[in-house]
């Protein structure tokens, strides 16, 4: 069996955790930077307010319910993430990190009659331990337990948990059960099968085999066959398949010009370094991206990325920064006007016995001298003070307006207890 | 023994505070130290203080209506919410849309918020108030 633990809301439950007063209120928080809708309460969604949601269109409504906007703060978010991680692995031994909100749970060696209980534990222990609503659905594949989790958010009397193990039990779900709600299932699969009448799991199901596999390719034959209960995508729990280190944002105005962007690509570049390093960690691939506004439609588009691999994994700001800032020089064109970059280091290994490539030819250990050097100023002396060339200068970004403290991960911002 | 024959071996200050130091007598060809076996671990508060690490948060003291227990407006307060609230402990709470440190007494029907300051009231707390422990303190520091 596979569960799934989700969190309910969770940017919304984040910023609850320290302002409780928040709870029972409508609550939105927005991207900090292109201002959309990225996480509602259950009150906020109940007023209509849809995710992904500019702000600017919602205004009315905001004001006239008192809906409390908080901009989006992923350094507490973050943390509070890796709490609940920790957590999970101390009840499940066997999590596949999904999102940042989200892991599979590898029940595999679990008594059927244990799973309500397990269940129950962990919703009860990850809310009592963080603070964090969590909502837990089991299922013999990840598609149902996907569903199951959903189920528990539409039906408040499942108390959370839902376990869907025998066939009637998933077939009368799937009976009801939206198509379009399916795990996998996107806006044009949707559109192609409603065109056939299909519009439920239980039609979905019913079609068959060869006619999935017709319209739908593998993706579409593997869904089917995960909704009849055989599990296709296993758990990934090897911790450095999925991992990797982005760091990316949308600009508030947009940039034009190369050399603006690529001092930006230089600090995204150095912030995922500074990631990797505190987690003793090499990368061996570094990704660069950039893409134009894409609600303008009036504007000319272009989204490109490029991939670039490196002989040896290296976790040196110096390397990484040229590397990043080379290919965003190849990707850039002239006369587009850019809304979002960003960077993501993958293929991450420990720092530790590392092969050198033979055509080696950087002084490793002077590099490192270096960068610990500058971690330390950094943390001394505060983000930013010690910067690489190619980062321009103040790039270093203050806090946004109206975005939480980071009540987790700075002593400056902890809470503060009236006494 | 020429001073520049020694070797001096030392070890990284690791960032986890859970690296095992190296050897640090010199070494040279003769009898070891007894003292060798022992070159173990060092002492890291972090494990001291923070028992489970994913449910412990901090949080600073504002305010003076805990004086008389020692507990000052500026300390520092290690604050575990995995620990059930139990009769009699300093939590914690959040009552009416504020944070507050108080003993919490369990009363069964109801809960006393006990201050350490005589010009301080207890609180009481009724059904209808909007209250929960948030967490237990397990440890007050404070600058000396």
């Amino acid at each position: 069996m596979i569960g799934l633990c989700d969190c309910n809301n969770f940017f919304v439950s984040c910023e609850r955790l320290f302002n409780p007063a928040l709870e029972g209120r409508p609550v939105i928080v927005v991207g900090s930077n292109d201002g959309c809708v990225v996480a509602r309460s259950n009150e906020a969604k109940a007023l209509g307010i849809k995710m992904s949601q500019p702000l600017f269109q919602i205004r009315d409504l905001v004001a006239r319910h008192r809906v409390t906007t908080i901009s989006s703060n992923l350094t507490l978010y973050g943390d509070i993430s890796q709490r609940i991680m920790a957590t999970l692995r101390r009840e499940i031994p066997s999590i596949e990190i999904y999102s940042i909100d989200e892991a599979f749970l590898d029940l595999s060696g679990v008594e059927e009659q244990e799973l309500h209980a397990l269940a129950r534990r962990v919703v009860e222990r990850v809310r009592r331990d963080i603070g964090m609503p969590v909502s837990v659905g089991i299922a013999p594949t990840k598609t149902l337990a996907k569903v199951a989790t959903d189920l528990c958010k539409r039906y408040p009397k499942l108390r959370s948990v839902c376990v869907m193990r025998r066939e009637e039990d998933i077939a009368k779900v799937m009976h009801s059960y939206p198509v379009r709600d399916v795990w996998g299932i996107g806006r044009r699969s949707t559109a192609m099968l409603g065109s056939y009448n299909i519009t439920t799991a239980e039609q979905f199901r019913n079609a068959p085999k060869g006619w999935i596999s017709a319209k739908m390719g593998v993706v579409g034959l593997r869904i089917w066959r995960e909704l009849w209960g055989e599990s296709c995508i296993k758990i990934d729990n090897t911790p450095s398949a999925r991992q990797s280190i982005m760091v990316s944002r949308s600009f508030r105005h947009e940039i034009e010009d190369v050399e603006s962007l690529s001092r930006t690509i230089a600090t995204f570049a150095s912030q995922t370094c500074e990631k990797l390093r505190r987690q003793h960690s090499l990368a061996a691939q570094v990704e660069v991206f950039i893409r134009t506004n894409p609600h303008r439609e009036d504007h000319p588009q272009h989204n490109v990325e490029r991939v670039g691999m490196l002989s040896t994994p290296t976790d040196s700001t110096l390397e990484i920064v040229k590397m990043a800032t080379a290919m965003l020089r190849e990707l850039f064109f002239k006369g587009y006007k850019y809304k979002r970059a960003g960077v993501v280091l993958s293929n991450i290994t420990p720092n530790q016995g590392v092969q050198r490539s033979m055509f080696d030819t950087i002084e490793r250990d002077k590099h490192k001298a270096l960068m610990e050097t500058m971690d330390r100023l950094n943390q001394e002396m505060g983000r930013g003070a010690i910067v690489v060339g190619a980062q321009g200068e103040g790039v270093a970004p203050s806090r946004k307006e109206n975005s939480s403290p980071n009540y987790t991960t700075s002593w400056e911002d902890i809470i503060s207890v009236k006494v | 023994m020429n001073r520049e024959s020694q070797l001096n071996i030392y070890t990284p200050e690791m960032e986890d505070g859970t690296g095992q130091p190296m050897a640090q007598s010199s070494v040279s060809a003769g009898f070891p130290s007894p003292a060798e076996d022992n070159f173990g671990v060092k002492l890291d508060l972090n494990r001291e203080l923070v028992r489970n690490p994913a449910s412990t948060f901090y949080a600073r003291v504002s305010g003076v209506s805990m004086v008389d227990e020692g507990i000052d407006d500026g300390d520092l307060l290690v604050i575990d919410k995995s620990v059930e609230p139990y009769d009699g402990a300093l939590a914690v709470c959040f009552i009416d849309g504020e944070f507050t440190l108080k003993r919490f007494l369990d009363r069964g029907d109801h809960a006393l918020l006990m201050p350490a300051n005589s010009r301080y009231e207890p609180i009481r707390v009724s059904a209808e108030s909007d209250f929960r422990v948030w967490g237990v303190v397990q440890y007050l520091i404070k600058r000396m």
